[in-house]
């Protein structure tokens, strides 16, 4: 299983639909997706991870490296997942404080701080 | 000798590889089946630790992986062969890049110590070690 990436945009967000698997191995292709959108002057991402089978610590980095580049230009990084799974990654690592975690991309995209 | 023996190229795409083995073996062992993603997230931890020990001392050896089979437990054991005199000690060598690498290391290490409860991690000269072990339900033993 490797990674899908679509994005898509709803307004003045940008969602980005992550699949498969976030390894060491494909961790790359979703930093260079993220790079590539704010590069491109989208600072308000939403990373829906509903598709997602796996994420390890390099894709916990690759996301904490997004949140740092959109914060550079006031914008903000928010997570869709429900999948207990992947949430516990994030819990057992303090990443639940760092990123808005919402239950849907309407949700996520609806959100304001 | 281990119930089964990994060796793989220090390469990123065989991780993956590493990981469905290690499911595998740990589900035949009797690991509870809740407990496997822990058990792929560990191995992948560590193997994705190690892969990058080697890229970055430009160590040819392969990385090795040993699954154990015991009475009532599961073992996996990931070895490199990076020396490093005191272990994470990395930081204090180099520049920006050796502390990216060294605070992503700290992260895998972070996950494995939240997932696994009975985790070794030892370094020497010759290498390190991450040994991780579960407990596991002996066939025939009903689950109440």
């Amino acid at each position: 299983m490797d990674l899908s990436l679509s994005t898509r945009t709803v307004g003045d967000r940008t969602v980005v639909e992550v699949g498969g698997e976030i390894d060491v191995y494909t961790a790359p292709k979703l930093r260079e997706q993220l790079v590539e959108l704010v590069n491109d002057g989208n600072f308000h991402l939403v990373v829906d991870m509903e598709g997602v089978d796996f994420l390890d610590s390099t894709g916990l980095g690759v996301l904490v490296g997004g949140l740092k580049r959109v914060r550079a230009h006031e914008g903000s990084l928010r997570l869709v997942c429900n999948q207990e799974r992947i949430l516990k990654i994030f819990r057992i690592t303090g990443l639940t404080k760092v990123f808005p975690i919402h239950t849907s991309v309407e949700e996520a995209v609806a959100a304001t701080d | 000798m281990a119930t089964v023996e990994l060796r793989f190229s220090a390469l990123p795409e065989h991780v993956r590889t590493a990981r469905l083995v290690a499911a595998a073996v740990a589900r035949r062992a009797g690991v509870d089946e809740a407990v496997l993603d822990e058990v792929r997230l560990a191995v992948g931890e560590a193997c994705s630790r190690a892969v990058g020990l080697h890229q970055t001392a430009g160590i040819a050896e392969p990385v090795r992986v040993a699954l154990i089979e015991e009475e009532k437990q599961f073992s996996i054991e990931v070895g490199d062969e990076a020396p490093r005199s005191v272990p994470g000690d990395r930081a204090s060598q180099g520049g920006a890049d050796t502390d990216v690498e060294a605070e992503e290391d700290e992260m895998g290490l972070a996950v494995i110590s939240g997932l696994v409860d009975d985790v070794e991690v030892t370094a020497g000269e010759h290498g390190g070690l991450i040994r991780m072990t579960w407990p596991t339900t002996p066939p025939g033993v009903a689950l109440t």
